[in-house]
This record gives C-alpha cells, structure tokens and sequence, in this order.
C-alpha cells in the first residue's frame, strides 16, 4: 500500500510536529474545525491530537453523512420500510442512525422490514433490474461526494423506464452547512473557530471556488486537505501561517486531487437530475436554507417521497442531547451529560455517536485515553 | 427372512427432506451413510445415544467448550462451515490449555438443502478433526422446514484434557506482560465478508481457518507461565484483548507498527473503511505471558508452520480503567475499542 503508507509516516509526522510547534504563537490559542467525517476518522484514529502543540484544538464537525440525518427522515425511511412493500436500500452506517423510541433501520429489520445494506448506488438499481416485481427505495444520503453516484442511477434508471426504483432523496450539501457554523446556532451561540480544513473528497467534486465567498465574508480561513494524517497535519500547519499572518484565504493542500473548478461532469450531472429544495432539517444544525437536493421534476417520476406519499414531520431530539453545541465547537463531547451513560456507540442517543465519524462517537472509541476527565469505563 | 433392500441416500441429486430429521428409517440411513463414514470412529459406529469415553491420566482435567457455527456463505476460499465447525471448537479447547480429544456435532438441516453438499461439509469435517486429532463421537440431526433455516447450523462441543498445574485464564493478565499474537489479523472476516457481499477484490482473501492444538501445545512447551491464550475470533483483536483489559482489570497498549496484517486485508479494510483489528480470525492465536518469556515464546511460535508470522504486539500495563490503546504508527495514541455492532463499511 505504498500510495498511502507515505501519507502516514510516523518521521514526517514528527518533523511536522515540531515544526507546528515552532510557529505557533505562545500568546493565543488555535481552534481549527475540521468539516468532514472523513478527518475525524483520520485524526482519532492516528491519534493527531497527541502530536499538535498543547493551545491548538481542533473540533470536530458536522460532516458526517449519517450525523447529519435529522429524526424526521429517518422516521421517514422507517414508515416506508414498515408501512409499504419495499425493499429499501440504505449504506451501511445509515441502519444505526437512532431515531425516536429507540428505534432504528436495524430494528426496523428486525421486525420483519426488508432493509438491505449495499456498498454502491448501483446495487440498487441491479436489484430493481433483477427483481421486476420488487419496489426498490435506495435510501440517498451525504454530501457531494455521494451524490454523483445517485444521479447517475436515476439518470440510468429514466432510460431504462424502471418502474420499480426510487430514490428517498437526502442529499445535502456541503457549503451552506459551514456557512450555517460560522453564523452560530439558532441559540446565537459560536464557539472559537479560527479556521476550517475543507473537505477532501466533496471538494475534488465541488472544487475550492465554492469556499472562497465564505472565506472572505467571515474572515475565516479554508485549507483543503486529504484524508490522511500527514494531509492533515500539513493543512493545521497551513491555516496556523494564514492565522498568523492575518490572512484569510482558501488554500488547497490536496493538490493531488483537487482543482479549483472541481469535477465539471459530476457537477453537469448533478444539475441535470437534482433541483435545491427551498430547506432542509439538518440534525445539530436546525433548518437551512437552499442546503439539501431534491429529484429534479423531470425525474419526479423516481422520487420516492412522491411515490409513496411520505411526508416529512420535523421531530425534536432528546432534550438532554447537545449534539447540535458539539457539531458546532460550542460544547465538546464529554461535556455532554449523555456521553458515555445512557449515550455510547451500542446505544447511541445523538446522531454523533453514531457513526466512527462522528464527533461523539470518534471520542468515545478513539480518544477518552485522552486528558479530559471523562474517565468512561 | 430376506434381506430388505434399502435404496442408498442419492448424494449426488437429493436434497434433505423431512424424514431425515424424523427418527425414522431415513433418518438412520442419513446418519450411517453419511455421517459414520465421514467420521468414521468407533464410538460412532456403536450407534448408541451417547459416546462412553477412557479415563484421563491422573492429575489431568477436563476442558468443555461449545459453540454453533452459522456462516454464510456455506462454503468459503480457505474452508467451509464442516471444517470451521471443528476449528472453532478444537481451539476454544486449546487456548484454554487443552488438549482436544472429542467433539460432539449437533446439525440442523434445513428442508431442501442438497445432499451433496451436506456429504462435501460432513467430509471436510471429518478431515478436520482427523487432522486435529480428535475424534467426532456422538451428534444429533434435526431438520426444520425451508425458510426456518439457513441450510445448515452446526453445533459442535469439544472435550480436551488440561494438564496437571497447568492453568489459563484471561484473568491472569498482568502489568509487565508481553502480547503475542502467532499470524496476520482478520483474513477470516474479510475473506467471508468480500464473499458474501460480492466484493471483487484482486489478490488473495482466503480465511486462515486452521486447529491451533498443535500451535497452543508449542506455545504452553515454550512460556511456563502462560498467562492465557485466546482465538480472536468475532469481534476481532479488539474484542479480545478490551475482554482480556476487563476480566484481568489492566490496561493494554500495542504498537500500531508491531502489528501483521496482510496487504490484501489491509487494502481491503482501506477499500471499506474497516479496521484490521475489528475482523475475526480462525486460525491465529493471541497469547500472554510474562515479559522475560517474550523472548523464548516468540520464538516458538514462529518455529511452528501456523506460526511463522508471529509477533511481539504490545504490552500489559497497570489501568484501572482497562483501557486498551494504541500507539499508532504517526506518533499518536488511541483507544481500541470494542465495534458496536457489525463492522459497517463508512460511507465516505
């Protein structure tokens, strides 16, 4: 595995950290937030935290694809699994997203849904192709980065005239959520974020235009940044200069991916099968204007919230839950009252801990080593 | 009187029916000509309700372990269920410091399962105890309708014999103990996992499911005071070493680097977002001993063929917490947890 051995190499790492430590300023501390799911996992899992100096901290965001699935749409794909005679296909992490009653897509399962977990949009469609008599739901969620590969099985599916495929779609999208932390919470509150490493694999799709507004409204620096531990590094170590130097810009340190304009077909695509819809709920970060992707009317045919007349009904979370305050730097993980007690990764109450890459999740199973006080067992 | 003849069981074209779950005639026949001659011992061939079994040696005591094997797919690149049956058991008897003498097979059949097949499982596990040294001694066999079941389950329970003063137990883990771990993690669980899933990787996923009696027995040879030995099967290293942190109240932590993994898991796991460490094995064995017998261990295990890979992967501390960590690779350290639930693949 020599294509990622590289980007993981404990000498580097080390050169890198020292020289991190180097050129942080004593006098002030860094907080960074790392946007997507992707870093988090990167980040807890190679423990980079231990390696950055002890005033710069990173928080972890929002971009997880399941963390960011409100109650309501999951509650949406349970009534469609339970209550219709489908088979709905979701990603894999997406059976565990807890909603209300403690109940799940796994549970749903388990009380006889037919919920099957594929690995790729096209299993779907070779499902519904293979199993004419079958109504088949792909269940869409995530960002830029998942949603190319839905289009391309609606578009296919529109020229074969499948009658028995549909898309729930729950695509969302990357740059109004980062705009929606920067602004603060519907409570007005913002925690202290310096500056933001961009996602890796939205912005080969997106390219890094989109952030460049973003960057210079809020003075906020973006660094783009691969999804292994040396990308990340070196992307802290850039955002720390721009700090330094009052800069705010949008720099790119996944140079070996990502280009300013982006993938151009997956965007063509994406504009040819999805229209925005007016708002969406997002799980932590309430509802957000123009954020979230809708089949487009020509392809109406396929939505699945049409065919099956599902409605959306927003529902509240636990009350005691602070996921929304962690997925935006105000509160971390261990200082929610759930963490660790009635909330962990087997019974998991916020949708933070319900993936690896969630902020909540990636700290109980990777980090309560770490100096915090939260002596979990 | 004449002798009545009996159709013999179409191993080649017949599927399991009721009847040969019913107590009846077919049921006898399924039991004499597939699974006595698969078997083929004794004590089977008596075909009394249970096995009557010799006398251990003086001072030795008995070791039971039993565990039910439902895998899917049936038949896997590096074995099958048949052989798996008899793997699982016979090393949950070794690790424990047995050594393994007897199994007993429970089947559940599920209506419509072909002949054939069951004929291919009953054969391998034959082989497999043969070559484990154990003998298959007594069974059952029920049948339940089509759609109760999944072809086949087998149960299957072992009986081996701990030599006198000798003792293991995850609970004798100490700080200052060394971990070892005889081969490269989670060939197992991916292999079954790319199976199932129609996963087409390039390169070789095959389980490494083999008897590690022979294995166990070197390593107890080597280490006289072998803490314990665990298979890390389900639930992977992780698993077992957070269930070794808990009943022994210590702390583990292992070196990321120290760690074999095979390129075709580890790309694999790169390709999914899984970790190594989640992914079961049935072949390789987790042991802990006191660290000046690191040395001599190791050295053991890898003189044995289902040992050459073996490794020094961590070390036993003092934590009250019982956390198992991690020092990885970059530099950092983190927790290795226990999976929630199944390994998922992440979406992104």
């Amino acid at each position: 595995m020599k294509y990622v051995d590289a980007f993981r190499d404990g000498e580097i790492a080390r050169t890198l950290a020292t020289a991190l430590a180097r050129e942080v300023r004593p006098d002030r501390t860094y907080a960074f937030m790392e946007f997507c799911g992707g870093h988090t996992h990167a980040i807890s899992r190679y423990g980079v935290e231990d390696l950055l100096p002890r005033n710069l901290r990173l928080i972890h965001g929002p971009g997880c694809p399941v963390c960011v699935l409100p109650t309501g749409r999951i509650e949406q794909a349970l009534r469609l699994a339970l209550d219709h005679p489908v088979t709905l296909c979701v990603y894999g992490d997406t059976l565990r997203v807890p909603a209300a009653g403690g109940m799940s897509l796994l549970k749903a399962r388990a009380m006889g849904a037919d919920v099957r977990m594929i690995y790729s949009a096209t299993d779907a469609l070779a499902l519904a192709r293979r199993e004419p008599a079958r109504q088949v739901v792909f269940f869409a969620i995530g960002f830029e980065t998942t949603t190319p590969p839905t289009a391309l099985v609606v578009r296919e599916a529109a020229r074969l005239g499948l009658a028995n495929f549909s898309v729930l779609c729950c695509h969302v999208l990357t740059p109004p959520a980062i705009r929606a932390i920067a602004e603060g919470g519907p409570d007005g509150e913002v925690g202290q974020i310096d500056g933001f490493i961009g996602p890796a694999h939205v912005s080969t799709v997106i390219g890094t235009g989109p952030y460049a507004p973003f960057a210079a409204q809020f003075r906020k620096p973006v660094v783009i940044a691969g999804f292994e531990p040396l990308d990340v590094m070196q992307a802290i170590r850039m955002l720390v200069r721009q700090v330094n130097e009052g800069r705010a810009e949008v720099e790119n340190e996944f140079t070996r991916a990502v280009t300013v304009e982006g993938n151009l077909k997956a965007q063509a695509l994406m504009a040819e099968v999805f229209t925005l819809r007016d708002s969406f709920e997002w799980r932590g970060l309430g509802v957000l204007p123009r954020s979230a992707l809708r089949l487009a009317d020509a392809f109406s045919g396929f939505d699945a919230e049409r065919r099956f007349g599902l409605e959306y009904t927003p529902l509240p979370d636990h009350k005691a839950c602070e996921c929304a305050a962690v997925l935006r730097g105000v509160t971390r993980a261990w200082e929610c009252r759930l963490f660790g007690t009635v909330c962990t990764p087997e019974t998991p109450v916020g949708a933070c801990m319900v993936s690896s890459e969630g902020a909540c999740a990636a700290y109980y199973a990777y980090g309560r080593n770490r100096d915090s006080g939260a002596d979990v067992p | 009187m004449k002798s009545v003849y009996v159709r013999p069981l179409d191993l080649r074209g017949g599927h399991v029916d009721l009847a040969y779950g019913g107590g009846g005639r077919a049921m006898q026949q399924l039991i004499g000509e597939l699974f006595r001659q698969a078997f083929d011992n004794p004590w089977l061939a008596r075909g009394d309700d249970g096995a009557v079994l010799p006398e251990l040696a003086p001072g030795e005591r008995l070791v039971v372990s039993t565990d039910s094997h439902v895998v899917s797919p049936l038949f896997f690149p590096g074995g099958d269920i048949g052989s798996l049956s008899v793997h699982g058991t016979v090393n949950d008897v070794a690790m424990m410091g047995g050594r393994p003498l007897y199994l007993s097979a429970g089947f559940i059949l599920e209506e419509g399962f072909p002949l054939a097949d069951l004929q291919r499982i009953a054969e391998s596990m034959g082989r497999a105890a043969a070559d484990a040294g154990v003998a298959i001694v007594t069974g059952d066999t029920k049948v339940v309708e089509r759609g109760k079941g999944d072809g086949v389950f087998i149960t299957t329970t072992g009986v081996g014999a701990l030599p006198a003063g000798r003792e293991l137990s995850g609970a004798f883990a100490r700080p200052g103990d060394a971990v070892l771990v005889s081969g490269s993690l989670g060939e197992h669980g991916m292999a079954i996992m790319a199976q199932r899933e129609g996963l087409a990787f390039d390169g070789d996923l095959r389980s490494d499911s083999a008897a590690l009696h022979g294995l166990a027995a070197a390593a107890l040879a080597a280490s006289p005071g072998l803490r314990l030995m665990r298979d890390p099967t389900r639930g992977g290293l992780a698993a077992t070493l957070n269930e070794i942190a808990r009943q022994s109240t210590v702390g583990i932590v292992l070196e990321e680097s120290a760690l074999p993994v095979s390129p075709a898991v580890a790309a694999a796991c790169e390709f999914l977002g899984l970790d190594p460490l989640n992914l079961a094995s049935e072949g390789r064995l987790l042991a802990v001993c006191p660290g000046e017998e690191a040395a001599p261990l190791l050295a053991a295990l890898r003189a044995h063929p289902l040992g050459r890979q073996a490794a020094l992967i961590g070390e036993v501390i003092a934590d009250p917490r019982c956390f198992v960590q991690m020092q990885t690779t970059l530099g950092g350290r983190r927790m290795v947890d226990w999976l929630a639930g199944e390994p998922l693949p992440r979406i992104c």
